[in-house]
């Protein structure tokens, strides 16, 4: 075949673009694959398929999405965290003339990859899988506003995630840093694929995203329980529609920005390169204008968990409900009026570079405000260190200190010696981290039992959990030491043997974290293999407060046979208080919507849109393109979206869980 | 919710709505299917302002950067702008006139509004493109300069949504056709309408801030 047809085939996918020549990779893809493959047979041998189909792919259901979500983003913290460990490794090795073990080539591909996984598809994930989960329970609904859209926000989240996957074997990734700064993004610096796999992995997940963020403040607004009026939702559910509102208000411009990437990458504009007029720094400018708010995000509905973790295992009303309330929404407004603080030495001048390091420091307050909030809760309270609380005191001394570091770097002159160092790359690990994901870990082993029926093993979490937390003290205070140095961020290999020690040091709190991870993953496993001595049958195994408690553990489908009526902040710890009987007759049937497998084949035809863009396959991209609207508008066929579950199969789960109470003595 | 009775009866034990103070809702009534879709779409439809929003911004900061190349009093031909503005205002109108006919119940005659808006879409799609295709012929492509980078990008960003526009219409007359104005159908009429005059309102800023002000500079 001559090189035109296959070029008009394949576009600029060869032979060679597989990464043959990196013995990293080609284990890392024989493992994989052996996995896989092993995944695979084992869900045909157990002939699961249909069950996972039906139960789960093509459900609207808002708690499957929630749960397929968290697993999700387990899957990808595994491969996010591998990068980590890479890094660490190599940083570690590569002194005295030793290269390390990973070219720069490959080196500058694991550390895009690290915090484009560990934003997009780890921490994403958790914070929407756990909103998606909770919301709609908290506020005594039966779904969100627009379960379809739903399930198609998972997927193409999903769709996200393989792409990047995909850049591991067949091409490469992003050498670019995880925002992509041009010029050194643009086609003259970046001819290969990485950065274009950068683009639609992002834009692919950012639909899915935005919808998921529509989808939730619409909820919230629309589907609370007669009588939760705004001051009486439970803090989560604020912080998760202060949350979504960011999405619904950021997300587009990182769309847009990412848009006229890909034009000058593809067509050729001028929007940011150095010639033609173009101007980089505008970019710069657009992408903080997102990346800024996707950091409060990531951290608002992390405040919401501690919140009502907080109060549950105090036993106390939280403290200071409507200051909790009006901090986030100053957070909310604030999140937009700091982004240039990331980067004070693009020279905007004295007085904007003020302006925008008082900002900075005025968030502080707030968030000040919520920690006293949450140690007032606890003051004289009888508090129960389970393992949601202890993540929780872990994450304020350690959020305390990421923060004051934080207040540190928004002062412009000390960041002009510390930007771009490794003091930046521990404080907003020290956030991220001490505040993000020990609030996913507070959320997974609180909820974990309202999810699934049964609590998580303690002993495997409580291991868990000492060796994140020193895991996390080891592998970041030295980068606080080297950046205070003048280490650089992003370096492959070092001159300096002095520096060795503190890399090392490093590297064994990235082994400790590790062995944190693997300890959760025990802590999963063991709590499956004893769920029946685990198991919860009242549905409230925490003397819960709010009204996701209320009902049984795991949820019926319809989450509340009757909707409740709230008259309290506290609603379910009221119903308790006053004892509020349970109905136990004159049940209905139910309105439920029916699950559908569009959003699947909308997800998997944009990974193939996505695919073909990425190698220049057009064919391929016009044909997707015109799947996509084609099965769009084939789905808008489908009127009959809904159905009612019988009268017979309510009173049958409702009566079965009327048993399992009477057996518990309630 | 001054219906419900508050914190009164503390120590009472009480089922259902039998007493004063009733925890559960037992007499509920089916909700009607798109409660929320009015607001979800609005929602939509600022994120997607937003978008405009960075491409006006982009536009802003890039307009004067011609590298050489032209500027936009020598390519925008405002005779031009102004009936292609003229066209889309129109099918506002016309659009605006098949939800009256809605409200009325008077399919056909909404139909037929919902033809001229179209044809009235496509109009405007097409003059944009004659004046493109001129643009680019004379060398002042959206490569050219970054100028012409964020004019193209900005105009072209919304005739995509033109053209998708179109493609709902279509799709929404071939429903009305097949099922009535059944609830479903008015609903997602009223979208779409939204999203039209949302298409306008981005255009007269469009129309004001890149050609008006651009041939006065």
């Amino acid at each position: 075949m001559n090189d035109t047809l296959l070029k008009t085939i394949f576009g600029r996918l060869t032979l060679e673009s597989l990464p043959l020549h990196e013995p990293i990779v080609v284990a890392t893809f024989a493992m994989v694959a052996i996995g896989g493959a092993g995944l695979v047979a084992a869900l045909t041998y157990f002939k699961v398929w249909g069950y996972l189909w039906n139960q789960w792919f093509t459900s609207v259901d808002h708690k499957k999405i929630g749960i397929m979500y968290i697993i999700l983003a387990i899957v990808m913290l595994l491969r996010g965290f591998s990068d980590a460990i890479m890094m660490r490794a190599q940083q570690a090795m590569a002194f005295n003339g030793s290269e390390g073990y990973l070219t720069a080539h490959h080196y500058d591909q694991v550390f895009t990859a690290h915090g484009v996984i560990m934003i997009f598809f780890v921490a994403m994930p958790l914070v929407t899988g756990l909103m998606n989960y909770v919301v709609p329970l908290q506020i005594g609904a039966r779904d969100v506003s627009f379960p379809f859209l739903n399930n198609f926000s998972f997927w193409m989240t999903a769709a996200g995630a393989v792409i990047v996957m995909m850049s591991l074997f067949i091409g490469e990734f992003a050498r670019t840093g995880w925002l992509a700064m041009p010029p050194l993004s643009g086609l003259a610096y970046s001819p290969d694929v990485g950065v274009d796999y950068y683009i639609w992995a992002l834009q692919i997940a950012g639909i899915g995203t935005l919808l998921s963020g529509v989808n939730l403040v619409a909820t919230i607004v629309k589907m609370r329980a007669p009588g939760m009026t705004m001051m009486k939702m439970p803090i989560f559910t604020w912080t998760s529609l202060c949350t979504n509102i960011l999405i619904v208000a950021a997300f587009p411009v990182l769309t847009a920005v990412l848009a006229m990437l890909s034009l000058d990458r593809y067509i050729g504009t001028a929007f940011f390169t150095n010639d033609s007029g173009g101007n980089p720094m505008m970019y710069v400018n657009l992408i903080w204008i997102w990346g800024h708010p996707e950091v409060y995000i990531l951290v608002l509905p992390a405040f919401g968990i501690f919140s009502e973790v907080t109060s549950t295992f105090s036993g106390k009303r939280l403290f200071g409900y409507s200051s909790m309330v009006y901090a986030t929404l100053v957070i909310t407004i604030l999140a937009y009026l700091v982004w240039l603080h990331h980067f004070f030495t693009m020279g905007s001048g004295a007085s904007v570079n003020s302006f925008f390091g008082i900002t900075t420091m005025i968030i502080s307050i707030p968030t000040g405000a919520k920690i006293f909030n949450w140690l007032f809760t606890m003051y004289k309270g009888r508090i129960r260190f389970e393992l949601p609380m202890m993540w929780t005191i872990a994450f304020m001394v350690t959020f305390t200190i990421g923060g004051m570091t934080g207040v540190l770097l928004a002062v412009p002159p000390a960041d002009f010696v510390l930007h771009n160092s490794l003091f930046l790359v521990a404080h907003f690990h020290n956030v991220i981290i001490g505040g993000t994901l020990f609030g996913m870990f507070a959320g997974i082993n609180y909820w974990f039992p309202k999810a699934f029926g049964f609590k998580l093993n303690e002993t495997w979490g409580k291991i868990s959990f000492w060796c994140w937390v020193v895991g996390f003290y080891f592998a970041f205070m030295p980068l606080y030491v080297l950046g205070l140095m003048g280490v650089t961020r992003r370096m492959r290999y070092f001159d300096d043997p002095n520096l060795q020690i503190w890399f090392v040091i490093a590297a064994f709190g990235a082994a400790l974290i590790a062995a944190g991870i693997g300890a959760f993953l025990m802590q999963i496993f063991v709590s499956i293999r004893n769920r029946e001595k685990l198991a919860d049958l009242t549905g409230d195994p925490w003397n819960g407060r709010t009204l996701e408690w209320a009902t049984s553990s795991p949820p019926p489908d319809y989450n509340f046979a009757f909707t409740p009526i709230v008259h309290d902040l506290d609603a379910w710890y009221d119903m308790k208080e006053r004892k509020a009987v349970r109905p136990v007759s004159g049940f209905k049937s139910i309105h439920m919507p029916s699950g559908t497998g569009t959003g699947v084949v909308l997800a998997g035809l944009s990974v193939a849109f996505g695919f073909a863009m990425i190698w220049y396959i057009w064919w391929l991209a016009g044909l997707t393109l015109v799947g996509i609207f084609a099965t769009t508008i084939f789905h808008t066929f489908n009127y009959k979206r809904d159905f009612h579950i019988p009268v017979e199969d309510v009173i049958a789960s409702e009566d079965a869980r009327t048993r399992q109470l009477a057996t518990q003595g309630a | 919710m001054s219906a419900i009775p508050m914190k009164d009866g503390l120590n009472e034990t009480r089922q259902g709505s039998t007493g004063p103070v009733s925890f559960y809702d037992l007499d509920e009534h089916e909700h009607p299917d798109g409660g929320s879709t009015m607001l979800g779409f609005w929602m939509y439809l600022m994120s997607d302002c937003l978008i405009f929003a960075v491409l006006f911004a982009a536009y802003a900061v890039l307009g004067n950067s011609y590298a050489g190349g032209p500027s936009p009093k020598e390519i925008f031909e405002l005779p031009l702008v102004a009936v292609n503005t003229a066209m889309l205002l129109f099918s506002s109108i016309t659009y605006g006139f098949a939800m009256l006919s809605m409200e009325e119940g008077r399919q056909r005659v909404m139909q037929m509004w919902l033809v001229f808006t179209g044809l009235f879409g496509l109009a405007f799609l097409s003059i944009e493109m004659y004046e493109f295709a001129t643009l680019i012929h004379e060398g002042a492509g959206p490569t050219r300069s970054a100028f012409l980078s964020s004019f193209f990008t900005l105009v072209g960003t919304h005739g995509l949504h033109v053209t998708m526009g179109l493609i709902w219409l279509v799709t929404l007359m071939v429903q009305v056709q097949k099922h009535g104005l059944i609830a479903a159908n008015k609903r997602r009429l009223m979208c779409l309408s939204m999203f039209w005059h949302f298409l306008d309102v981005i255009w007269i800023g469009v129309f004001t801030f890149v050609y008006l002000m651009g041939t006065l500079r």
